[in-house]
């Protein structure tokens, strides 16, 4: 951690793929955000032949309904960058309380996070997903709960460790003496120094819970037409690939981005540590 | 990797005493297995719970709007419903310990007599096909890319291998395989768009069926698999023994082959065990993907019909398979890796 580091105002990654994998991901974000303000008429209208090839006036042809392919892109990547984000933010909310309780009183918790560590480990976290979510009467919410359930022993581990390292500074140990509460320690004391050593882990469990989702919606087990979706896009105009390629490349090319942004640029946050 | 397997020190680790069946070894296998069988256990309550806690059961979701008093309460009791719930677990794990995973809701509802395994043996068969299929070129382009970018360590040709190989392991697997049926199909059209394998025969005839999704599962898997052997690998290469070599004037290539790569397998078949691990969960959307009949897609089909029995068997029935691949790749390391057999590893 040099100061140099340290001191500069404004973050940029130290590679050149971290630096295509930030600017990629802006764009995207910008996509998935804006668009929906950008686009012009409704995502969910029928407006001419299925599969109709690119003409102008629709740049990118209609899909399986005769609904505008462009006009569904720009409005199908909320649901992505949301339900995944959710389903992160949960699973960190709860690792973060679960772990940071475990590395500081070192106590049995962490028999119950090695069980668990062990459970998901023998099992396909796509499967575990459908069948928890199936449990959870499958919708949507259903999923990002599930999603965020199989990411928590995981984090909690990582959290724990990363608790365990700081619960031994001296700046804890004063404020134990001060006689601060272990709420205040944790919060006040340790949290802030975790930033640092979790920030590629969260990229990474982002990653996690993009793929996990579009997939689920992909499989028709998630999100249900006729939402607009990169994931549910792809799947439900497969058929007519020969007839419009563009009805499935672009929600691909978008999700595809996506994922390889947060991939390079997690990966170059994890290379400067 | 964390999984690889050590033993603990034996009380009596006389040299010599590693053979195949010596008391080390084996009380490893049988711990393993104790620990599996644990682990599956709690499996079988968790999925059980999961397929039956939703209110209303399979007999009233299968029978639909024609669900009415006398109907119901048949079918239930020819689906086991009508005890309690504790018991249909007993049933279930009872059947699936003497290999009978039970019958689908849907084969009640016709009336015939149709076992989940009967509609799934032949599907199970064309996934392990499928999964045979594309392990091969995984192990063989990763074991190659990862040694070798191992050997040109941060010149030009490893930043290529991993410039190339981490924008396809980024992908889900549905979105690469939507990018390679619009080159190979829409563009090229050289390639099918599906993999419908005919009923009854082996996915193994049609060829041209198989090369659209092993390139999905070689895609997304090189990557990783390659960056993991490369690391194995230059750990070897950094080694004390390596360098004694070196000094001692033996060949570079004989150098790699008999001191790093031997000593680099131990990693990569851990590497390789959660590759095969890893199929098992991707075969799910690649099959689906490219509608191949195989036992991924008959486990979303089963799952968007709510049929809750065959689920249940189904994902157990993965479960015991993705649990006897650790164990065999558990066991394969310690047979590969002599001083993990001795005992006196750390």
């Amino acid at each position: 951690m040099s100061t140099a580091v340290k001191d500069r105002r404004i973050w940029l990654p130290a590679t050149n793929s971290g630096r295509i994998g930030l600017g990629l991901l802006v764009l995207i974000l910008a996509v998935a955000v804006l668009g929906p303000f950008l686009a012009s008429g409704d995502p969910t209208k029928t407006l001419g032949v299925p599969f109709s090839a690119p003409e102008p006036g629709s740049i990118f042809g209609l899909d399986f309904l005769g609904r505008d392919v462009l006009t569904r892109a720009l409005h199908g990547g909320r649901s992505v960058l949301l339900f995944a984000g959710l389903a992160t933010v949960v699973a960190y909310g709860l690792g973060l309380v679960v772990g940071l309780y475990a590395g500081y009183t070192r106590s049995r918790v962490d028999t119950g996070l090695m069980r668990g560590m062990d459970v998901l480990l023998a099992f396909p976290t796509l499967i575990f997903i459908l069948v928890l979510s199936n449990a959870f009467s499958r919708s949507i919410w259903a999923v990002v709960l599930a999603t965020a359930v199989i990411q928590l022993p995981p984090i909690a581990r990582i959290v724990r460790t990363a608790t365990v390292e700081q619960s031994v500074r001296g700046f804890v140990e004063a404020a134990v003496a001060r006689g601060e509460s272990m709420v205040s320690v944790l919060g006040r004391e340790i949290l802030p120094n975790l930033a640092r050593p979790l920030s590629a882990d969260i990229g990474l469990r982002f990653t996690w819970s993009v793929l996990l989702i579009a997939s689920v919606n992909f499989l028709g087990l998630g999100l249900q037409p006729p939402a607009s979706d990169w994931g549910l896009m792809v799947s439900e105009n497969r058929a007519g690939i020969g007839l419009n390629p563009w009805a499935v490349l672009v929600p691909a090319l978008l999700l595809g981005s996506l994922t390889v942004a947060i991939n390079l640029l997690s990966d170059s946050i994890a290379d400067a540590k | 990797m964390s999984s690889v397997a050590t033993l603990e020190p034996d009380a009596d680790p006389a040299p010599g005493s590693g053979a195949p069946g010596s008391h080390p070894l084996r009380r490893f296998v049988l711990r393993r297995l104790g620990s599996a069988v644990i682990t599956l256990w709690v499996l079988s309550v968790l999925i059980f719970v999961a397929t039956s806690i939703l209110p209303g059961d399979a007999a009233s979701a299968m029978l639909g709007k024609q669900a009415n008093g006398e109907a119901l309460r048949d079918l239930r009791q020819r689906m086991g419903l009508d005890v309690p719930l504790v018991q249909q677990y007993g049933n279930w794990l009872w059947g699936l310990l003497h290999g009978d995973l039970g019958r689908s809701a849907s084969s009640f509802l016709n009336g015939g007599d149709l076992t989940v395994w009967s509609q799934v043996s032949g599907k199970l068969a064309n996934s392990a096909e499928l999964a045979l299929v594309a392990f091969v070129p995984i192990v063989i382009v990763s074991l190659l890319l990862g040694v070798y970018s191992a050997t040109r360590v941060n010149r030009w040709q490893d930043h290529l291998i991993s410039t190339v190989t981490v924008v396809p392991a980024a992908l889900p697997e549905f979105v690469l395989g939507a990018l390679l049926i619009a080159v190979f199909f829409s563009w090229l059209d050289v390639l099918p768009p599906v993999s419908l394998v005919p009923p009854d025969t082996s996915a193994l005839a049609s060829p041209q069926l198989l090369v659209l999704p092993v390139l999905v599962l070689v895609g997304v898997t090189v990557g990783p698999a390659a960056r993991m052997i490369r690391a194995g690998m230059l750990e070897a290469l950094e080694s004390n023994m390596v360098t004694v070599a070196r000094l001692n004037g033996i060949a570079e290539s004989r150098v790699l082959r008999r001191y790093a790569l031997r000593n680099a397998l131990g990693p990569s078949i851990v590497v390789f065990g959660l590759i095969a691990q890893y199929l098992i969960g991707g075969l799910l959307v690649v099959e689906y993907m490219f509608a191949f009949p195989g036992i991924g897609k008959e486990l979303v089909d089963a799952l968007s019909i709510h049929d809750n029995a065959e689920v249940a068997s189904v994902t157990m029935l993965l479960a015991t398979i993705f649990v006897g691949i650790t164990i065999v790749a558990d066991l394969l390391v310690l047979l590969v890796v002599p001083k993990l057999r001795t005992g006196s590893a750390a």
